[in-house]
């Protein structure tokens, strides 16, 4: 490329082959987003709805109000149990996947992603049946003496519910960047003196940091923003950002406090992820590159 | 004494038998190669001795010490890749001193040996350097000086040049037997490049369908093929099939000078003879005329495909610096009756896969 010629006239093709994406982003992300912020500053009187006042009041209400703080508290405690949960179980099972030898890989590869093809309300009902008092779980703690235990409607609940939807969403990257690994790498540790343990902790683990970073944040982000699991398995008290928002809107029918709280929710999302992200990637990019 | 022993190693996968009944005994310091065709069960053999697979019976006896059961990680062996398998989130240096820090040694004595390591594959410059800043060649040095940091008392090298281009395959040929020579390590290496295997090894292990063929020093095995497989997998190899008469080979009329083993009057016969040892001669001033064919020329030599009546012959010529006969010229074929060999034709292996 040297000069203004080539530059000009300028190439459109890349433009209008971005243009259906940016446009159908605009509109559908962008867009409301915009406009959520904007009422989220708007007036609201319970009597004759949204005025055209500017106010920060609910922003203030939300950040001096107990109720909200323990609700943030909660969403943000539940998406990090769930996100850690997700790394303890699906970064082994990611590993055991790549070693595993065709078809078995084929066939788990399915029973992990198959859950993704069945809609979260029905697998979420699904957990109330298990969990409830006399659901399937507490009958075998009854058998085993254990008695009952409340499950349903409980934050144990909740997490076990997103840890089931958000495994495949974290052993999938995981996998990806075991598949990119050279498996005689782990055998070279070995021969070296390393034990098993030793060579996936000093030698693989290192390599799959990525995999688990992308891994950490989708599923870190989609349990923050969960509306279905804790709605039914946290029942009507137990409630979260995303069940709280919806509370605002649909019960009170204060659409600006219910946009700020989303606002909020999406601004402290937004620098955890990137926070941790900048933290990982740094460490990981000396030395992968 | 022998201080590598492997005693009737077999490795079944399936009903397929990748290695078996393999027996050898490696003395101290020696470089052996395995080679064969990709599928011969060398690398298989490789891995045996190395702990990744375990044999499905037999013995491997290292230094008087049986370890067919030892974990990979007990055995103390120095293994060097083919894909090289560096650490690549490891400098050159951590790579390097990995396998002492497994052994607890400690700090000050693992910096000197790493450099000492470095400095023997001459890498000391690139230790802080990671994997992939690193060319193929230097990679491989990596590993080499990996694998020999922890003093094992046998080198193992998995087809070691193979990703190299051929130019630095060539001078890697000469430093890594020069290091070999100067550390004294016992050394297998496994290639299915005949040349690497001819050129760096004491011995040579011709293996084939995962049984050993030949085991002899390079310069016995290429004179003395045992098999036409090995004949003409090491090196090139001119075969004829006639009738033994006389102290001779007879094919179509055409009574050919050889050394026959184990022949008698009437027996058929292959008589197999290397482009090399074949002279050309003015025509009808040899023991076979022909019709030169096509002429190569590959720097240090030329290789010439020649028609005659028994069927194409290759003769391959030093280059002398002077331009040889050209395609069409009519020249004969001579050779001393010393250099070649006359063998039973069995019914195994016929005769019929010839040269070109």
């Amino acid at each position: 490329m040297s000069g203004a010629r080539a530059s000009w006239p300028p190439n459109w093709t890349p433009w209008l082959l971005a243009l259906p994406g940016t446009a159908l982003f605009a509109a559908l992300v962008l867009l409301p987003l915009a406009l959520t912020f904007a009422l989220s500053f708007h007036v609201y009187d319970p009597a004759t709805g949204v005025q055209d006042q500017v106010t920060l009041a609910h922003y203030i209400a939300v950040v001096t109000d107990d109720y909200f703080l323990t609700i943030f508290w909660r969403t943000l405690r539940l998406a990090a149990l769930t996100t850690l949960i997700c790394a303890v179980i699906g970064a082994p099972e990611a590993y055991i996947l790549s070693r595993m030898r065709q078809p078995w890989r084929a066939i788990f590869l399915l029973a992990i992603i198959g859950p993704l093809l069945v809609s979260v309300v029905v697998r979420t009902f699904g957990w109330s049946m298990l969990l409830g008092p006399a659901g399937l779980i507490n009958d075998a703690f009854r058998f085993f003496g254990i008695g009952t235990v409340r499950l349903l409607y409980t934050e144990t609940a909740i997490v076990i519910g997103l840890v089931h939807v958000m495994l495949p969403f974290m052993v999938i990257p995981v996998w990806t960047s075991l598949q990119k690994l050279d498996p005689m790498v782990e055998a070279a540790a070995w021969t070296l003196g390393a034990s098993r343990f030793t060579a996936l902790r000093r030698v693989v683990m290192p390599q799959v940091t990525m995999g688990l970073l992308s891994g950490s944040l989708v599923v870190f982000g989609l349990s923050a923003s969960a509306f279905a699991m804790p709605a039914l398995l946290g029942g009507r008290r137990l409630k979260v950002a995303a069940t709280v928002v919806y509370d605002q809107y649909m019960n009170e029918l204060n659409w600006p406090l219910g946009a700020a709280i989303a606002i909020i929710v999406l601004v402290v999302n937004l620098i955890i992820m990137l926070a941790y992200h900048r933290a990982v990637e740094t460490r990981a990019r000396r030395t992968l590159g | 004494m022998a201080f590598l022993t492997l005693e009737a190693l077999t490795r079944i996968y399936g009903d397929v038998a990748a290695v078996s009944d393999v027996n050898l005994s490696v003395a101290k310091g020696e470089f052996i190669s395995l080679l064969g065709p990709s599928g011969c069960g060398k690398t298989t053999t490789l891995q045996m001795i190395a702990g990744l697979v375990e044999p499905t019976a037999g013995r491997i006896m290292l230094n008087g010490r049986d370890i067919t059961r030892e974990k990979p990680d007990r055995r103390g062996l120095g293994i060097v890749f083919q894909s090289y398998a560096l650490f690549p989130h490891m400098t050159v240096a951590q790579n390097t001193a990995f396998g002492l820090e497994m052994r607890k040694v400690p700090r000050a004595e693992r910096e000197t040996r790493v450099s000492q390591a470095l400095a023997l594959v001459q890498l000391s410059a690139m230790a802080e350097r990671y994997p992939r800043q690193l060319s193929g060649g230097q990679r491989q040095r990596v590993a080499i000086a990996r694998a020999l940091v922890i003093d094992p008392p046998v080198l193992l090298l998995d087809e070691p040049l193979s990703n190299l281009d051929a130019k630095l395959r060539e001078e890697m040929q000469f430093e890594l037997r020069g290091i070999q020579q100067r550390v004294g390590t016992t050394t297998i290496m496994v290639t299915h490049d005949q040349g690497e295997a001819l050129s760096m090894s004491d011995r040579v292990v011709v293996m084939e369908h995962g049984r050993i063929k030949q085991v002899d020093a390079p310069y016995r095995l290429y004179e003395n093929p045992a098999t036409p497989f090995i004949s003409s997998f090491v090196g090139k190899m001119n075969r004829l099939s006639g009738i033994w008469c006389a102290g001779r080979v007879e094919i179509a009329g055409h009574v050919l000078p050889c050394a026959g083993f184990g022949l008698a009057d009437g027996d058929k016969a292959v008589l197999s003879i290397r482009p090399e040892k074949i002279a050309l001669a003015p025509f009808g001033r040899g023991q076979l005329d022909g019709r030169i064919k096509g002429r190569f020329f590959l720097g240090s030599s030329w290789f010439f495909t020649v028609e005659t009546p028994v069927g194409v012959l290759g003769v391959s010529q030093p280059n002398l610096g002077v331009e040889p006969v050209g395609e069409g010229t009519q020249v004969a074929l001579d050779w001393s009756a010393s250099s070649a060999r006359a063998e039973k034709a069995s019914a195994a292996q016929p005769a019929a896969e010839q040269l070109l």
